[in-house]
């Protein structure tokens, strides 16, 4: 008999991570649970996505009724109700004005809500009623535009095409301190100056519009968006319809102005706070006065918003947040509860390396799982909700994509920030109830039902991990818009990836203890 | 974990001790022993303590008030700390039970007490019984630093809030409310556990069931949100807090805990099913 000697088949070399990292994924392959736990919370995403979650009554009262917004030359959602005293522009041309005065209506809510004709009126000017110049393509809501305007808290503003603005001459108007617009198109170019004496002018702004009809539209503009106030201690607004009046003189017209005749247009159906609304304006030789209501602007979600996000549809990511936190923490805890932890940390003596594998592999396919999941959600989810009537705010692909891929990366590093703690712990129970309470409890704070006021809400949205849901926001928060931005509106404080980060660096934190933990004592 | 049996080694000619391990008491003290000798028990009491107390403070010098009726609900806020608290009681009682299964323990435990529901039914005693102390001390710390913050946060009585007392009828039952809500979310966690046996998936379990119901319902309409308020574990239980506008809640205090109830019954007789069905 000869003996033979044993050879392992296996190569001798380097103990390399990709091995470190097979081996890991084969562990989680293998596993039904937590296999089992993924597929839960793709399922989870999907159906709370896709079930009927909300009915609109868009489209019920006739076609499209009730929740279109005009949109805007850039494709955004934008509220364009004013009055227009207006009359054509061939070619190009100029209009100067001086503005006398600015004063408005406001609701008034310090007697109570009032009856059922909503409360009383009273002076006042919301910060951004305006009132001005404005040279815009058409009539028809949406068109783009050119304007010069006095407001309500700003000072002078030149805006264009609803999310440009520039500042002009500050202070408020007034009798005593008046101030003079021009508003110049030049082909597709337009310049907005200002004066305060109307011989001393100051250029404010330029700006270049796209599409325009060699006929356009000018004249003189009134408008005013509506008025909030915070209530409670800050939980919530109370607000209605205000109106803005502008008092006009000196009104010239240079260049190829044909008709020098002067309609009055109610443009949009924007209702006013008292009767005699929405708007209009008088010519008495010369002098002008403009009422209106509404805004010229990009359109914004307030507490009483129209309609739903796109962010909508993830509402389930809660639920698949909770069951991949499970198979995080358990892809870790569970190697101490079977002794496995000892043959892992002896065939691969790296403790690091192990913990770094693992957590390559729990959030590779926690993120694939979520892509999958949100983009179908996303996508299909949008298009379910607006048959059912509900008006769905509209995103740029750019954005839809961010929101689909930032979903995906949250519960990607959500999943590993439970196998940091369950490494930590060694406790699944403790781990999965930690995550939970650090990521849905403050989102459930700060979003589904604020108890804090807006400085303490805010706070949390900054710093708790659940601050990383501000990749799912699809609204923005302009300056020219006058708006209550909190997170239950659909406003985060943090830009989105700016979010996403706070969360990451909690994973790097938790990350860090766990390494530290895993060297320095027994397995 | 092990069990401190507390009879001495049976003598010959003695009655075993073991003869009497079928009566509810000693199948409570038991259960009481080996509960009482897990260090995290005690650190986990403690914690529902802590949180309950701190996140009262926190939450009562956040709000503010500035004009007459500002539309909170003092009580509530004060012991807002039990959104946080819960948690650590349902880690608590999910680990009275799981931690049996993850050890083995089990076994010897129905080896020693046959009778597999009255040791469900210990623990459900046992675990309840020490939640009900923890919150109380919890509760009441939550509720006095509510009554001296909070003044001095506008809620004075020239807005309309008396400072909270227990004298007073709402505030003394969103206080004891509160204690029970604690309690009753302990057993809904025991029945869970009890039912799912690992302790990960039911503390996600337990915690899915009582975070996911408010967040979901926010993305409803009105109709649909309030059905799920009324009968979600937490946003139905935690009506027990309220002490104003009573009228536009979706059920009334009472009520609200009762469904907290019901959840925690069905929750129990899944897991007493399961117990009694399958092996250990």
């Amino acid at each position: 008999m000869t003996d033979t000697l044993y050879r392992s088949q296996i190569q001798p070399g380097h103990d390399s991570f990709a091995q470190t990292l097979r081996a890991e994924w084969l562990k989680f392959r293998t596993v039904r649970g937590w296999v089992i736990g993924m597929v839960v919370a793709a399922l989870a995403i999907l159906a709370l996505g896709l079930g009927p979650s909300a009915q609109g009554s868009c489209g019920t009262n006739g076609p499209a009724s009730d929740c279109t917004q005009p949109l805007g030359p850039g494709g955004e959602a934008v509220t364009d109700s004013f009055y227009f005293a207006h009359q054509p522009l061939n070619g190009n041309g100029t209009i100067t004005v001086r503005v006398t005065s600015l004063t408005g209506q406001i609701p008034d809510f310090s007697g109570g809500a009032g009856g059922s004709g909503g409360p009383p009126t009273r002076s006042g000017l919301v910060p951004w009623a305006k009132a001005g110049l404005i040279i815009k393509a058409s009539t028809t809501q949406g068109s783009a535009y050119a304007a010069m305007m006095v407001t309500g808290g700003h000072g002078v503003q030149m805006q264009y095409d609803y999310t440009g603005d520039a500042p002009g001459l500050a202070g408020a108007v007034s009798a005593v301190s008046p101030r003079w617009l021009r508003l110049t198109r030049s082909g597709d170019t337009f310049t907005g100056y200002d004066s305060a004496d109307g011989a001393h002018w100051t250029k404010v702004g330029v700006a270049t519009l796209t599409g325009l009809p060699p006929t356009v539209q000018g004249g003189l503009f009134a408008t005013s968006p509506p008025y909030w106030q915070a209530s409670g201690s800050g939980t919530s607004v109370t607000g209605g319809a205000s109106e803005a009046t502008g008092a006009f003189d000196h009104v010239s017209l240079i260049g190829g102005w044909p008709k020098a005749e002067w309609t009055g247009t109610a443009i949009g159906d924007a209702g006013g706070p008292a009767a005699g609304s929405p708007g209009g304006f008088q010519d008495a030789a010369g002098r002008f006065t403009v009422s209106g209501v509404g805004d010229i602007a990009p359109s914004v979600s307030g507490a009483a918003g129209l309609g739903v996000t796109i962010t909508q549809t993830l509402i389930g990511v809660f639920a698949g947040l909770i069951a991949v936190a499970v198979v995080g923490a358990m892809f870790m805890t569970a190697e101490y509860r079977r002794g496995l932890i000892r043959v892992t940390l002896a065939a691969t003596p790296g403790r690091g390396r192990v913990l770094a594998a693992k957590a390559v592999v729990i959030a590779a396919v926690t993120f694939a799982v979520g892509l999958v999941s949100s983009a179908i959600v996303v996508t299909v989810g949008q298009r379910v909700l607006r048959d059912h009537g509900v008006y769905v705010w509209p995103v740029t692909a750019l954005t839809e994509a961010r929101v689909i891929v930032g979903t995906a990366a949250v519960l990607a590093v959500a999943a590993v920030i439970a196998l940091a703690i369950g490494t930590i712990l060694r406790r699944g129970a403790g781990a999965v109830a930690a995550v939970i309470v650090v990521i849905v409890l403050p989102y459930l704070l700060t979003v589904t039902t604020p108890l804090l006021p807006a400085g303490p809400t805010d706070w949390l949205a900054r710093v708790t991990p659940a601050a990383a849901f501000a990749v799912q926001q699809t609204l923005i928060q302009y300056p020219q818009v006058n708006n209550a931005y909190v997170p239950s509106g659909g406003y985060y404080p943090l830009a989105p990836w700016a979010g996403f980060a706070v969360l990451c660096g909690w994973a790097a934190v938790a990350l860090a203890l766990a390494v530290w933990t895993l060297n320095r004592r027994d397995a | 974990m092990s069990v401190l049996v507390s009879a001495s080694v049976p003598q010959a000619g003695q009655r075993s001790a073991v003869i009497r391990t079928g009566a509810p008491v000693s199948a409570l003290r038991a259960e009481w022993t080996k509960l009482r000798t897990l260090a995290g028990t005690w650190w986990l009491l403690l914690a529902v303590i802590a949180l309950t107390a701190a996140v009262g403070v926190g939450a009562a010098s956040a709000v503010t008030c500035q004009a007459a009726g500002c539309g909170q609900d003092p009580a509530k806020v004060a012991l807002s700390g039990v959104d946080l608290s819960q948690a650590v009681v349902a880690i608590l009682a999910v680990l009275a039970i799981s931690g049996e299964y993850s050890t083995g323990m089990i076994r010897t435990t129905l080896t020693a007490m046959p009778r597999r529901l009255s040791v469900l039914g210990a623990k459900a005693v046992v675990v309840a019984a020490l939640t009900l102390a923890a919150g109380a001390v919890g509760v009441l710390a939550a509720m006095l630093a509510g009554r001296l913050i909070l003044p001095g946060r506008g809620f004075t009585r020239g807005h309309g809030y008396p400072s909270l007392s227990l004298a007073s009828g709402p505030d003394l039952r969103a206080v004891a409310g509160t204690v029970l809500y604690l309690a009753l979310i302990a057993l809904l966690a025991l029945g869970v556990a009890t039912a799912v046996r690992d302790s990960a998936v039911s503390i996600g379990l337990v915690l899915a069931l009582l975070y996911l119901f408010p967040v979901i319902a926010s993305a409803l309409n009105p109709r649909w949100s309030r059905h799920l308020e009324q009968i979600g574990p937490m946003s139905a239980g935690l009506t027990i807090q309220a002490t104003a506008g009573l009228r536009g809640l979706p059920l009334a205090p009472w009520q609200g805990l009762g469904v907290l109830a019901l959840w925690a019954a069905g929750a129990l007789l899944a897991g007493a099913a399961a117990l009694r069905l399958r092996d250990a």
